[in-house]
């Protein structure tokens, strides 16, 4: 059984090729669209934010299950830890917003006799938002790396200790991560409507992260299957990441609703004005995001024999995919842009450029470790696990 | 008179491994009997996926159209009033009754559905094959006539494969 990943020359070349493309379409967007500064930067601030979602996912499952005593996940440990890495990369790549902010955050101006906004002065102003985005890192970085640490010096141990390590690193992680994730989400996405506030819009982001996370997951491990590792990972464990990615997108399709349901009943003009921006600028993505983010999976993904084929399971979570990143599209751009903002070449570019380096991190990580993980407590139950 | 073998197996584990090696040899097993469900062996006996969800996903499928139609017909035709300055036919209102009933329309047909199909449920007159099968005994049930060629066959196979203990009982 080969374990060890080797990231093969033409694979690199895939993702350069991804990254290069992007490039070139950000380019002819400059020569043939001319986008304003706010645009350039909604497209960082958005793919910052889709791909930090990806790699936080995988720090999140690697200690959601840990401290759930979980068993299956187990053999398939690496490829989540191997998200993970991307972090630092994030990090560095969010704090360019340094430059951005006037273009992206209304409230970030001095000059704006707002009562509202200055009201609100004591949570949103730049140094503390700045505090606040090297603190969310550090705890992410910090406790991410420990984890995947941890992971690798159990490996070489057959002593449990590490592993009852893992599970307090575990725990601080989603105490950690339980603050922060809602936290995050109003300083990077609500606050780009600075008078707008919804108290379940943290929920809501975090379970479009969940399932963005789950279905980038899918896909990287129909890659690693296609090019003929992982045979470890059987027909069991996708039916549970198909269960993952059934459930997950039903309960974002709950949360949006109630968050949609509360808003239409009361409402109360500041709070619709949300709802009322994207659905008359947006009509059809509007729709488009419910259909692929729940109709579509909902469907497709109902009978246990759709869970288990892996390139059905993948087609849906590419779907998935797509719809995650139109919907963080939506909650950003009528809020900077306004309602004439449209999805041009820049957009998919940029989607592209990240992507490509997204990759390369991801799977560069993966051929530095062993792909099956040795000397876990867990991992003879994995193999023989059954749904 | 038609009678049967009736195995006694302590552990699921040779439960699971007597299954197998009847069904390899091509044994026909009536039936197994244990007090919890055991991961696998629906495999081993080849046995037919459930058709449970579909009776879900068709009473379920009804039942969203029912509660969306009466919700319609209810606040729209029959009885129309002004509820928060809301349009009659408002259909954010409508959803969180519609989820409620398709949910509750699938899981009551299949419980039914369930009761009907294992003949149980009220006024069933089935008879426990052995009360230790409800609580730590696991039972294969395989048909056979004492002292014939079969017989002691399935007998030695079943003693093999640490069967605790085996009984001849004959149909009633």
């Amino acid at each position: 059984m080969n374990t060890n990943y080797i990231l093969s020359k033409k694979t690199k070349q895939v993702f350069l090729s991804i990254s290069v493309i992007g490039s070139l379409l950000i380019a002819l967007s400059f020569l043939l669209e001319n986008p304003d500064n706010k645009q350039v930067w909604m497209n960082v601030l958005l793919n910052n934010l889709y791909f930090l979602f990806l790699s936080l996912f995988g720090a999140l499952f690697i200690a959601l299950h840990k401290i759930a005593h979980s068993g299956w996940h187990v053999s398939l440990k690496r490829i989540p830890e191997a998200l993970s890495t991307f972090l630092p990369y994030s990090a560095a790549l969010m704090f360019l917003l340094i430059f951005g902010m006037h273009d992206l955050y209304h409230w970030s101006h001095h000059d704006l006799h707002d009562p509202i906004i200055k009201g609100k002065s004591a949570y949103l102003n730049l140094p503390f938002f700045f505090i606040r985005m090297a603190v969310y890192f550090a705890g992410w970085i910090g406790l991410s790396y420990l984890l995947r640490k941890n992971s690798i010096s159990q490996d070489l141990s057959d002593n449990y200790k590490f592993h009852k390590q893992g599970r307090i690193l575990a725990a601080l992680f989603m105490a950690f991560f339980a603050i922060s994730s809602s936290t995050m989400t109003w300083d990077w996405i609500m606050s780009v409507d600075p008078h707008w506030y919804s108290t379940l819009f943290g929920w809501y982001v975090f379970i479009g992260l969940f399932v963005s996370g789950i279905a980038a997951f899918i896909l990287i491990i129909a890659l690693l299957k296609s090019q003929g590792y992982i045979d470890f990972v059987n027909k069991e464990h996708l039916h549970d990441l198909g269960k993952y990615l059934f459930g997950f997108s039903i309960f974002w399709m709950y949360l949006w609703f109630f968050q949609y349901m509360l808003i239409w009943y009361s409402h109360i003009p500041e709070e619709t004005v949300y709802f009322a921006q994207r659905l008359n600028g947006f009509p059809i993505l509007f729709f488009a995001i419910l259909v692929l983010n729940f109709v579509f999976p909902f469907l497709a993904l109902m009978t246990r024999n759709s869970k288990r084929n892996i390139k059905w399971l993948a087609m849906v979570a590419a779907v998935v995919l797509i719809g995650q990143w139109l919907n963080i599209y939506l909650m950003l751009s009528p809020g900077i842009l306004g309602e004439t903002a449209q999805i041009g070449l820049i957009e998919i570019g940029s989607a592209c450029l990240y992507l490509g380096g997204f990759l390369f991190v991801v799977f560069n990580a993966l051929s530095k470790k062993p792909l099956l993980c040795k000397n876990d407590p867990f991992l003879e139950e994995s193999f023989h696990y059954e749904t | 008179m038609r009678s049967y073998i009736s195995a006694y197996f302590t552990d699921e584990e040779d439960l699971l491994r007597a299954s197998k090696t009847l069904m390899e040899k091509k044994i026909l097993i009536l039936d197994v009997l244990t007090p919890l469900p055991v991961h696998g062996l629906d495999k081993v006996l080849g046995l037919k996926e459930s058709k449970l969800p579909t009776v879900g996903f068709i009473a379920g499928a009804i039942g969203t159209l029912f509660a969306f139609g009466f919700q319609t017909w209810t606040f729209v035709v029959d009885y129309p009033l002004f509820i928060g300055g809301k349009p009659h036919f408002s259909i954010p209102s409508f959803i969180p009754i519609t989820f409620e009933v398709t949910v509750l329309f699938a899981a009551v047909a299949m419980v039914f559905a369930f009761l009907f199909r294992s003949k149980l449920g009220l006024g069933a007159k089935n008879k426990i094959h052995d009360e230790r099968i409800t609580d730590d005994r696991f039972v294969i049930i395989i048909e056979a006539n004492e002292n014939d060629e079969h017989f002691n066959n399935v007998k030695a196979i079943l003693e093999q494969e640490a069967a605790h203990e085996i009984q001849l009982k004959e149909h009633k």
